[in-house]
């Protein structure tokens, strides 16, 4: 994903001198013929995250539209205040694109991950959150957040689908088992896994790549009255949301992603994975013990 | 300069109080309705009024132009001066400076940039400021508005926040002349900046000018003292305290 998102942005920089690239180091090697043609618009601030941020802020307010880059921790976590206050405070906007998706860069430990990213752009107002699930799903995502006037968080991970899908984010209808029957909504790289947990369950699969704004309207029509969310980041983090979404309505939520504790263990991202239980065989282990007492037979 | 004030230097002996610029002082008492403010307050009044009285290209009708200069105020606390210089220059009505912080108010105890004319940033947070100065300042180079200076004012104890260290470093090694940063310098940081509040700028590659911060002249010079070719740094050196 990073790859097309660095062939995108140089096509969008060079497409469209509304835009510019903020960068803190991180992928500046990649954008390096980019800087060449475009060194007014092409800034990397070396490794000051407030600054990049503040940056991107200063240069909206002037007209342009900046895109921002860098490791999710180090994009989102560590210069929150200035996404509060730079950005949306002052009434601008930008692209945000981090790598480094929750557990992707495992191996390098807590430091370098940052499964509560999207949590975090959740507390605040009006943003576009896009979550690919596959590197095809990206330059649309990218060229559609650029063209846009609001602020979006695009999270590309290392970790992704068989295949992309299109679409806008409105939740799309993978696998249909019926009028009421459970659902689960997949956001991102964890839809292969999901269907594939559910395979022989009777458990309808929705998909989308852009948790906000998340589609309610797709979500009542889908619904019934057991819901499952499977998100790649912290575990609830759109569990408000749905339950929103579902007030007036009885049902059940299990919310599934990744949990809170730190492992403390390196390994592989699979690993992170299957110890977070987002693999198919941890699915599947969540969702029948959720779906358990709706199956056991009447009268018992 | 338009307007001869009571604050012109400080040769001879100070006389006690606050001696503010004649436009100003009215509108500043109207601001405090009878409240204390702090000597910080009075001590940026100085320096706001030389910048809007004789520096800023900016008017009323020029807000949104993109050819003006910005003054963004970083130290979001010296608001009261900053909004009676505002009213004296029509940038906002009178009226608005009663019941200021209060319910109906678009003048809060920081400043807005969605609430009130001609405010360049919504600041209170310290440390905020400069980068923004600095992403503004770019992205005027970007579109070929080499014209407009970026002003932002901080003072000598925001400094201790690290966000305007990566700032000053880049904007130095960048070359970034369309940049002016002004440090009110009251000798309010805690652990002070020994040899200087500029030391930190020039080692970095700005030039840089250290004024009384009360000497409307001086500051004329300082703030209009830019070689061209790289950022600028005034520091206006008021009484400890104010």
């Amino acid at each position: 994903m990073r790859e097309t998102f660095v062939d995108t942005t140089t096509a969008l920089l060079a497409e469209d001198p509304r835009t510019a690239l903020v960068l803190a180091d991180i992928s500046a090697a990649a954008f390096a013929a980019a800087a060449r043609r475009h060194p007014d618009r092409v800034l990397n601030v070396g490794i000051r995250e407030q600054l990049m941020v503040g940056v991107a802020g200063g240069l909206a307010l002037t007209g342009l539209r900046p895109i921002v880059h860098s490791y999710a921790p180090f994009l989102v976590e560590r210069a929150y205040e200035q996404l509060k206050l730079d950005l949306d405070h002052q009434g601008a906007s930008a692209v945000l694109v981090s790598v480094g998706a929750s557990y992707d860069r495992a191996a390098a430990g807590r430091t370098h991950l940052a499964p509560a990213d999207v949590s975090l752009i959740d507390t605040l107002h009006d943003w576009t959150v896009h979550v690919p699930g596959h590197p095809g799903e990206v330059p649309a995502l990218l060229r559609g957040a650029v063209a846009a006037e609001g602020s979006a968080y695009l999270r590309l991970s290392t970790l992704h689908n068989d295949r992309p899908r299109a679409g806008d984010g409105s939740l799309d209808l993978v696998r249909d088992a019926g009028p009421g029957a459970p659902l689960l909504v997949a956001v991102g790289p964890v839809l292969d896994a999901a269907v594939a947990a559910v395979a022989d369950l009777g458990v309808s699969v929705a998909y989308t790549h852009r948790p906000r704004p998340f589609d309610v309207a797709g979500l009542r029509a889908l619904a019934g009255t057991e819901v499952i969310l499977v998100e790649p980041y912290l575990a609830g983090t759109s569990a408000r949301v749905v339950s929103a979404a579902l007030a007036d309505r009885p049902h059940r939520l299990l919310a599934l992603g990744v949990g809170r504790q730190e492992l403390r263990r390196y390994g592989s991202p699979d690993d992170h994975t299957r110890w977070h239980g987002l693999d198919a065989a941890g699915l599947r282990r969540s969702v029948s013990g959720f779906l358990a007492p709706a199956l056991t037979p009447a009268g018992r | 300069m338009t307007t001869m004030t009571a604050s012109t230097g400080r040769a001879g002996a100070a006389p006690p109080g606050p001696r503010l610029p004649a436009p100003v002082a009215p509108l500043l008492d109207r601001i405090r309705a009878g409240r204390e403010f702090g000597a910080n307050v009075y001590s940026t009044v100085d320096v706001l009024w030389v910048l809007y009285d004789r520096i800023l290209r900016i008017t009323p009708e020029t807000v949104e132009a993109p050819e003006r200069d910005r003054f963004l105020l970083s130290k979001g606390h010296a608001v009261a001066g900053y909004y009676a210089v505002l009213a004296a220059k029509g940038f906002v009505p009178l009226d608005w400076l009663d019941d200021q912080g209060g319910p109906t108010s678009r003048l809060g105890d920081h400043p807005d940039r969605l609430l009130v004319p001609g405010v360049e940033i919504g600041s209170g947070s310290l440390g905020h400021g400069l980068g923004l100065g600095v992403g503004t300042a770019l992205g005027l180079r970007a579109q070929g508005l080499l014209t407009p200076r970026v002003y932002v004012l901080l003072g000598d104890a925001e400094l201790d926040e690290g966000s305007n260290h990566e700032a000053i470093a880049y904007a130095g090694a960048t070359g970034l002349a369309n940049l002016t940063a002004v440090v009110v310098d009251n000798s309010s940081a805690t652990h002070g900046w020994p040899g200087g509040a500029a030391a930190r700028f020039t080692v970095n590659g700005w030039t840089a000018a250290t004024v009384d911060g009360r000497d409307h002249d001086a500051l004329h010079t300082a703030l209009t003292g830019q070689d061209n070719h790289r950022p600028h740094v005034v520091v206006a050196v008021v009484d400890s305290g104010e």
